[in-house]
């Protein structure tokens, strides 16, 4: 702990603020910055060959590719479900509406493998349900669906919680005004509602993305991680430490963190403009 | 606030309230009661598998660790929120960047970075092993990655509140001739307790159930590195159902716990 001096004056107040600065500073860039910086030192070393030849790599880019393609329908599923639960939320004076807002909030807390564990203790493939679906043609555990439903347990809050700050501000008389003036349910929802709250809906989807792609924990539980199928990006950066191969796995770590940083400035963006209190 | 004015959904949006009931029963509590019912089934071989050596190892480590990441965070997120939003000097774009960056980063590249600094052939390795530390495959690489991904939790709550509440009562402090630290105890301190109670419920809840990151960085070895987390993983492998789902229904349970708190707490 950096304590500011014991004696006020101006100059010690300096020194005071100066040690807290360089205290932080400090910190952040010892415990964050450096391994970061090792990482992309290391994804980078074997000079743009290699860097090319890691990421392109047939298993690399279908691991990339699935965990983009699982990001956007997780993302597009919450901005439909997460933006008409916070509406309810707001809006409806309907019964159990603080235990529904509990629920939404469930997945922040649950730890991420947990979050998988649920999954395989409902449907893995020695349960009933599990021998059902499989009967069904549709094997949700160790398979794409599987990863899907994971994605969308682990990111259900954000939407909601992004949504939920900017409906709270919006005057309902509003909607209201175009109901009784006439305007159908679906043009009042798209004329008047959609506008100001689209903004917060579209961040709520970008963080939804951006969790999905990272998203390691329930993934390695569920979706067992067959190369080209149900293999992510980030359980293959897993298997590439397990197989000795740390620089390959730096290079496709720097793929998802380029994405990761293009989505932070945007997410950010589209939280301002929505006038939403971060989350 | 507007929020007063709740009407009653009538017509379709019942239906669509039903929907959106159906699907959060679908999506968490079924999938919550399908593991209370595994672990009830076959409860005296969970309470054996809970009981055991590693087993009891791994989550006096995932605590320790959670203590340890809980105090730490305090430290530095009052400190850090303190410097981001009352000082003005020019490394605090940089340093707020920093505390995104973990937000950023999946857990596994999390363990990679610290593996590559601390790991076989680590950058940092020449200095640890001249100083006798082990850092990689030891409790303090399981530290230090949990610190990495609590990082931004408390920091941001308190930041928060900082924003919300204004410096003038520190300023009407420092003006009637309160020294820094005097105002820091009796003026800032009270004020921010709310943030630091939220941020530390959310740093204990992310600890607990940090996975990636001390896998990748720990290398989960049983009665050394294994954290609770690590354990459900190494269950799984072996096929230990018990085991696996027995220690998952305990760390619901706490998430559960925490997240009662969180939401009394946010009132």
């Amino acid at each position: 702990m950096r304590k500011p001096p014991m004696h006020a004056g101006a100059s010690a107040r300096l020194s005071g603020d100066r040690l807290m600065q360089a205290g932080a500073l400090g910190w952040a860039g010892l415990l964050v910055g450096l391994p970061v910086a090792a990482l992309i030192v290391k994804g980078l070393a074997g000079g743009p060959a290699a860097f090319f030849a890691a990421v392109t790599e047939p298993a690399a880019v279908d691991a990339l590719l699935l965990s983009i393609g699982t990001g956007l329908i997780a993302a597009c599923v919450n901005a439909v479900v997460g933006t008409a639960l916070a509406w309810a939320l707001v809006r409806w004076d309907v019964p159990g509406r603080r235990l529904i807002g509990a629920l939404v909030d469930l997945p922040l807390a649950i730890p991420t493998l947990v979050a998988g564990v649920l999954i395989i203790a409902l449907c893995g493939p020695q349960t009933a349900t599990g021998q059902i679906l499989a009967g069904a043609g549709l094997p949700l555990a160790f398979g794409r669906g599987g990863i899907v439903l994971a994605l969308l347990f682990v990111t259900l809050p954000f939407v909601v919680r992004a949504v939920e700050p900017v409906l709270e501000e919006l005057d309902p008389a509003e909607e209201e005004a175009a109901f009784t003036m006439g305007a159908g349910q679906f043009r009042t929802l798209v004329r008047v509602l959609l506008p100001p709250i689209l903004p917060a809906v579209a961040a709520g989807a970008v963080q939804t993305f951006a969790r999905s792609v990272a998203e390691f924990g329930s993934l390695a539980a569920v979706s067992g991680n067959i190369p080209h199928r149900t293999l992510v990006a980030p359980v293959y950066i897993l298997g590439e430490v397990e197989a000795g191969n740390p620089a390959g796995a730096a290079s496709v770590s720097l793929v998802l963190l380029a994405l990761a940083l293009a989505l932070q400035p945007l997410a950010a963006m589209l939280a301002r403009r929505a006038g939403a209190r971060r989350a | 606030m507007h929020s007063a004015r709740r009407r009653r959904p009538t017509g379709a949006a019942r239906v669509i309230f039903v929907l959106l009931c159906g699907w959060l029963t679908l999506l968490l509590l079924v999938p919550l009661a399908a593991l209370v019912v595994t672990v009830a089934r076959s409860f005296s071989a969970v309470v054996a598998a809970l009981t055991a050596a590693e087993a009891l190892d791994a989550l006096l480590l995932s605590v320790s660790v959670a203590v340890a990441c809980i105090v730490l965070n305090g430290i530095f997120g009052v400190t850090g929120a303190l410097v981001l939003i009352r000082h003005r000097f020019r490394a605090r774009r940089l340093l707020d960047a920093l505390v995104d960056l973990p937000l950023a980063l999946s857990p596994v590249m999390t363990g990679l970075g610290f593996l590559l600094l601390y790991g076989r052939s680590g950058a940092l390795r020449p200095l640890l092993d001249a100083a006798g530390v082990q850092v990689a495959f030891a409790w303090p690489s399981v530290l230090l990655a949990t610190l990495f991904v609590t990082l931004p939790f408390t920091l941001r709550e308190v930041a928060l509140v900082l924003e919300e509440i204004g410096d003038s009562a520190e300023q009407a402090a420092a003006t009637l001739g309160a020294t820094a630290w005097q105002t820091f105890w009796r003026v800032t301190l009270p004020d921010i307790r709310g943030g630091l109670v939220v941020g530390t419920t959310l740093t204990a809840a992310r600890a607990l159930g940090e996975f990636g990151a001390v896998l990748v960085v720990g290398g989960s070895v049983a009665n050394r590195t294994q954290t609770a987390t690590t354990f459900i993983h190494a269950a799984i492998e072996e096929r230990q159902e018990a085991a696996a789902y027995g220690m998952a229904l305990l760390l619901a349970a706490t998430a559960i716990g925490l997240l009662f708190l969180l939401q009394r707490d946010r009132k």
